[in-house]
C-alpha cells in the first residue's frame, strides 16, 4: 500500500491469481468470503439433514445414500451414535463460525463497508487478504477432521470438558486448531474494520451520518476484537490438556467409563465454560448485528421514508454491544452458581433485552405509513422482524434462572436460538444478497425465482423451529441420539420429529431456486445502472460493479443516510452524495 | 508528535524509567525473600508490578501523550479485562444459599 | 498495491489525530490484553480452587527469572532508544540499538531454554500439576510473542531498514509500532514474573 504512487499506473496488469484468488481488493475478498460462507452454510445444512433422518426414523437405514458413509460412520446405512455426535458438533461449529459470521461480517462487511463510507479500500488490504486465507485454512482444518481416526469433534460446538477431552483426541485437537485459525482471521478482520471506519470515512461523513449497517459492523468488530481472545486462551488450554496431558479442565478423581483418568487433576471444567461463554455470548450478537444492519438498510430503502429513530438505533446498538460482555453466565445457571451472581446475570440479561426491543421497534415503526415496495430483499427483511421477535422473546424465559432450570438443554433452547439465527440472521443475509447482488455484478436477481425461494423457506422455517419449542417445553432433551424415543415423557411430542424433518427437507428443495437464481442472474439477470433501488447511501454512487479503487472521484457527503421522501425534493430520495438534495438524477434503471 | 528538540529530554526520561524499573525489579524480588503471608505478598507484588507496568506503558509506549481515541479503546479494554479476570472468580466463589 | 491511494497510511487524519497503523496496533494490543487477561483469569481460578498451591520458587529458579526480567527491560529501553535515534536522524545509532534489542531477545530466549530444560531434567512437565501447566502455557505463549517481536525487529534492523532512505517518516512510524508491540511483551512479562515466580 505504501508504494501506491509507483504502482498506480500498472495495476491493470494483475494476473488471474492476484486478481481473483490472492486479491487485496476488499470487494473480491468480500465475495470470496460470501461464497465460501454460503458453501459452508449449505454443508452445515446437509449435516443437519442427515441428523434429522436419525431423529425422525431412529435406527432405520438411510435409503440410497446411506451406504456411502462407510462402516465407521453408518454401517449398512444406520447411523452410529458417535457419528450423530460428530454431525451435531460440526453443524453448530460450521453454521456459526464458518457460515453466518463469514457471510455477515467477512462477506457483507468487506464488500459494503468501504463503499458505504466512501473509501477506496480497507485500511490494510493485505491484512484483509490474510484474514480471508486464515479463515479458509480454519475451514479446511474443520473439514479434514472428519477423516482422522475417531472422526470429527463430538462434544458439541461448545466443546465442554471433560467430555471434549475424553472423546477421540485427533478430531477435537483439529477442532481447536481450526478455531485458532478462525480466531486469528476474526482478529485481523476486526482490527481492519475498526481502523477503516474511523479513518477512511469520506469528507462530510460524520459518525451520525453513517448508515446503520456501518454502525452495526463497527460494534461487531469490537465484539470480535475483545471477546474472541479469551476463547483462544481457553483453546490453548484445552489443546494442552489433549496434547500435553495437562489438567486445566480436568478435576481430580475423574472417572470415565468406570476407569479413573490418569491425569494430575486439579483443573476446573467451569473455567472453560466461563471463557467459552465470554466469547460465545457476544458471538450471538456478532451473528445478529450485521443482520440488523442489513435489514435497516433494506427497510429504509423500500419504505421510501427515513428510519424512525436513527439515533435510538445507534445508541441501542452501542449499548447492546457493551452489555453483551456482562451477560455470559446466563448460559451457566445450572452449574451451581450462587444466588447473588445469578441475580446479577439475570438482571443484565433483562437489561440487554431493552436495546434489542428498541431496535426492533424502530424497524417496525419505520414501516408505518410507508409506501412499501414488496421486492424479494424486502420480503426477507420483513420476515426477519417477526422471526427475530419470536427468537428474542423466547429467550427471556431462558434468561431467568428459575425457568431456565426446566428449559435448559431441551429442544426449547434449540428452537429459541435458531429463531434468532436461522429465519433471523440467515433471512437477513439472503435479503442482503438480493439487495447488493446488483452492486456486485451489475445485474439484478430474478424476482420470480426470489419469491419462489422466499415463501417455501419462510413457511418451512416455522414448521422446523416452532415444534421444537413445543417439544422442549414437554421436556425433550436436545442431545438424544434417538430423538427421545426411549423416554416415556417424550412420547406425546415424538410425532413432531417427523414434521420437523420433512419441513427441513422441503426447505432444502426451496434453496434450489436460490442457487439457480444466483448463477442464472450472472449471465441473464436484468442489467442495472449505478443505483437500481433508488437508494441514498454511498455504495450506490459507485459503478456497478465498482472498479478497483471504487469511486471515480472521492465522494463528499452532504446529509444523513436515509433522506427519503424529503418534502420539496424533486424525487423521493436524496442521496448522501448529491449536493443539491436529490434533484440530480443518477442514471437509474428504467 | 514529538519535536526533534525534545528527543534528548525524552532519552533522559527513558534512562530514568529504565533505572526505576531495575530498582523495582530488585525490590519485588527482595520482598519475596521476606516470606510474607499470602495476602500482603500478593498485594505488594501486584502493586510493584502495576507501577512497573504503568511506567512502561506511560513512557516507553508514549501513552502519556497519546490521542483520546486510543485512551477510549484502552479504557474499554481494561474494563473488559477486569470482567474476564474477576467475573469467573466472583461467580465461582459466590456460595449457593438455600 | 491498490488502485487508489489509501489515505492516512503515514500522515495522521486530522479529526482522529492518528494514522492507520497506530490505531491498528493499539487495537491489536487491546485483543492481546484480553488474551492474557483470560490466562490470568485461568490462573486465579485454578489457584483458588487448588487445595495447595506451590510457591514459584519450589519449582522455578528466581535468579534466572530475575536475570531475564533485567534482560527484557533492557531490551525495551534499547528499543525506545533506537526509535529516538531515528527521530534524531542518526541511522548508525539506530542500527546499534535495534541490534542490541534483537540480541537481548536472543538472550531472553536462551535463558528460557535453560530454564525449560532444567525443569524437564528434574521431571517437571506441564502435566505434573496445574501450577506447572499454567507456568508452561503462560511463559510459552509469552515466548512465542517474544519470537514474533524479534522477527519484526530483525526485519527492521536488516532488510526493512532500506526504507529509511526512501520513506523516512513511514520507517520511523513502523519502528514505533514494532516498539509498541515489544514494550507490550515486556509489560506482560512484568506481571508474569511475580505471579509465577515470586508468589
Amino acid at each position: 500500500m505504501e508504494d501506491t504512487h509507483h504502482e498506480e499506473h500498472h495495476h491493470e496488469e494483475l494476473g488471474f491469481w492476484r486478481k481473483y484468488v490472492f486479491s487485496v481488493d476488499h470487494k473480491v475478498i468480500g465475495i470470496q468470503y460470501a461464497i465460501t460462507g454460503l458453501l459452508f452454510l449449505f454443508f452445515g445444512f446437509c449435516l443437519m439433514m442427515l441428523m434429522r433422518w436419525q431423529l425422525a426414523f431412529p435406527g432405520r437405514a438411510l435409503p440410497i445414500i446411506g451406504g456411502l458413509f462407510g462402516d465407521s460412520r453408518m454401517p449398512s446405512g444406520v447411523m452410529l451414535p458417535e457419528f450423530y455426535n460428530q454431525l451435531g458438533a460440526m453443524h453448530g461449529t460450521i453454521m456459526v463460525f464458518l457460515g453466518v459470521v463469514p457471510l455477515g461480517v467477512g462477506g457483507f462487511g468487506n464488500f459494503v463497508v468501504p463503499l458505504q463510507i466512501g473509501a477506496p479500500d480497507m485500511a490494510f488490504p493485505r491484512l484483509n487478504m490474510a484474514s480471508y486465507w486464515s479463515f479458509f485454512l480454519g475451514g479446511v482444518t474443520m473439514l479434514v477432521s472428519f477423516f482422522v481416526p475417531g472422526g470429527a469433534a463430538q462434544a458439541g460446538w461448545t466443546a465442554y470438558p471433560p467430555l471434549a477431552e475424553t472423546t477421540p483426541a485427533p478430531g477435537q485437537a483439529l477442532w481447536l486448531i481450526g478455531m485458532v485459525f478462525l480466531i486469528t482471521s476474526s482478529l485481523l478482520g476486526s482490527v481492519n474494520f475498526i481502523t477503516t471506519i474511523i479513518q477512511l470515512r469520506a469528507k462530510g461523513l460524520s459518525f451520525m451520518r453513517l448508515p446503520f449497517f456501518v454502525w452495526s459492523q463497527l460494534v461487531t468488530a469490537f465484539l470480535l476484537l475483545l471477546a474472541f481472545p479469551p476463547l483462544e486462551a481457553a483453546g490453548f488450554m484445552q489443546l494442552m490438556d489433549i496434547v500435553a496431558g495437562t489438567s486445566f479442565f480436568l478435576p481430580s478423581g475423574l472417572v470415565v467409563s468406570g476407569q479413573a483418568l490418569e491425569v494430575a487433576g486439579g483443573g476446573s471444567p467451569i473455567l472453560w465454560q466461563h471463557l467459552f461463554w465470554f466469547l460465545a455470548h457476544p458471538e450471538v450478537y456478532v451473528l445478529i448485528l450485521p443482520a440488523l444492519g442489513i435489514v435497516s438498510e433494506i427497510v429504509a430503502n423500500n419504505t421510501r421514508k427515513p428510519l424512525w429513530g436513527y439515533k435510538s438505533l445507534v445508541y441501542s446498538v452501542v449499548f447492546l454491544g457493551f452489555m453483551s460482555f456482562i451477560v455470559w453466565a446466563h448460559h451457566m445457571f445450572i452449574t451451581g452458581m450462587g444466588t447473588v451472581m445469578s441475580s446479577f446475570f439475570q438482571t443484565t440479561t433483562m437489561i440487554i433485552s431493552i436495546p434489542s426491543v428498541v431496535i426492533l421497534t424502530v424497524l417496525l415503526l419505520s414501516l408505518w405509513g410507508g409506501s412499501i415496495r414488496f421486492n424479494t430483499p424486502m420480503l426477507f427483511a420483513l420476515a426477519f422482524l417477526p422471526m427475530f421477535a419470536i427468537g428474542g422473546l423466547t429467550g427471556l424465559p431462558l434468561g431467568l434462572s428459575s425457568t431456565d432450570i426446566h428449559l435448559h438443554d431441551t429442544y426449547y433452547v434449540i428452537g429459541h436460538f435458531h429463531y434468532v439465527v436461522a429465519p433471523g440472521s440467515i433471512f437477513a443475509l439472503f435479503a442482503g444478497i438480493y439487495y447488493w447482488y446488483p452492486k456486485a455484478t451489475g445485474r439484478k436477481m430474478s424476482e420470480l425465482l426470489g419469491k419462489l425461494h422466499f415463501w417455501p423457506s419462510f413457511i418451512c422455517m416455522n414448521f422446523i423451529f416452532f415444534p421444537m419449542l413445543i417439544q422442549g417445553m414437554a421436556g425433550l432433551n436436545r442431545r438424544m441420539y434417538d430423538g427421545g424415543a426411549s423416554y416415556a415423557h417424550a412420547q406425546p411430542v415424538l410425532h413432531l420429529n417427523g414434521v420437523i424433518s420433512a419441513a427441513a427437507w422441503i426447505m432444502a428443495l426451496a434453496q434450489v431456486f436460490f442457487v439457480i437464481n444466483f448463477f442464472r442472474s450472472l449471465k441473464k439477470g436484468e442489467r442495472v445502472g449505478t443505483n437500481p433501488w433508488q437508494a441514498t447511501t454511498l455504495e450506490w454512487a459507485a459503478p456497478s460493479p465498482p472498479p478497483h479503487g471504487n469511486f471515480a472521484t472521492e465522494p463528499t457527503v452532504y446529509r444523513g443516510p436515509y433522506e427519503y421522501s424529503v418534502p420539496g425534493a424533486a424525487q423521493d430520495f436524496s442521496p448522501q452524495f448529491n449536493p443539491d438534495g436529490g434533484s440530480l438524477s443518477e442514471n437509474q434503471t428504467a | 508528535m514529538s519535536h526533534e528538540i525534545d528527543i534528548d529530554k525524552h532519552v533522559r526520561t527513558y534512562l530514568f524509567v529504565f533505572g526505576s524499573l531495575l530498582a523495582l525489579t530488585f525490590i519485588t524480588v527482595g520482598i519475596s525473600y521476606l516470606h510474607l503471608s499470602v495476602v500482603p505478598a500478593i498485594g505488594l507484588a501486584l502493586a510493584v508490578a502495576t507501577v512497573k507496568g504503568s511506567l512502561v506503558a506511560c513512557y516507553f509506549m508514549h501513552l502519556l501523550s497519546e490521542r483520546k481515541l486510543i485512551y477510549a479503546v484502552m479504557l474499554l479494554t481494561v474494563l473488559f479485562f477486569f470482567f474476564v479476570l474477576l467475573g469467573p472468580l466472583v461467580t465461582e466463589t459466590n456460595p449457593i444459599e438455600l | 498495491m491498490s488502485a487508489a491511494a489509501i489515505p492516512y497510511t503515514v500522515e495522521p487524519r486530522p479529526d482522529s489525530g492518528l494514522n492507520n497503523v497506530k490505531i491498528g496496533i493499539w487495537l491489536f494490543l487491546a485483543s492481546e490484553v484480553m488474551l492474557f487477561g483470560a490466562l490470568f483469569a485461568g490462573y486465579i481460578l485454578l489457584r483458588v480452587g487448588a487445595e495447595t498451591w506451590p510457591r514459584g520458587a519450589e519449582f522455578l529458579s528466581v535468579p534466572w527469572a530475575t536475570t531475564n526480567t533485567v534482560v527484557l527491560i533492557s531490551s525495551s529501553v534499547t528499543m525506545v532508544l533506537a526509535w529516538a535515534a531515528l527521530m534524531k536522524k542518526n541511522f548508525s545509532r539506530y542500527k546499534l540499538f535495534m541490534g542490541l534489542t534483537v540480541l537481548a531477545g536472543f538472550g531472553f530466549l536462551g535463558i528460557k531454554y535453560i530454564e525449560y530444560t532444567s525443569k524437564f531434567h528434574h521431571g517437571y512437565f506441564p502435566s505434573t500439576n496445574t501450577f506447572l501447566s499454567i507456568y508452561f502455557l503462560m511463559t510459552g505463549l509469552h515466548a512465542l510473542h517474544v519470537i514474533g517481536g524479534m522477527v519484526v525487529n530483525a526485519y527492521f534492523w536488516g532488510p526493512g531498514s532500506k526504507m529509511w532512505k526512501t520513506h523516512p517518516q513511514q520507517f520511523i512510524n513502523r519502528v514505533e509500532i514494532a516498539g509498541l508491540f515489544w514494550h507490550f511483551v515486556d509489560l506482560v512479562w512484568i506481571f508474569l514474573f511475580p505471579i509465577l515466580y515470586l508468589l
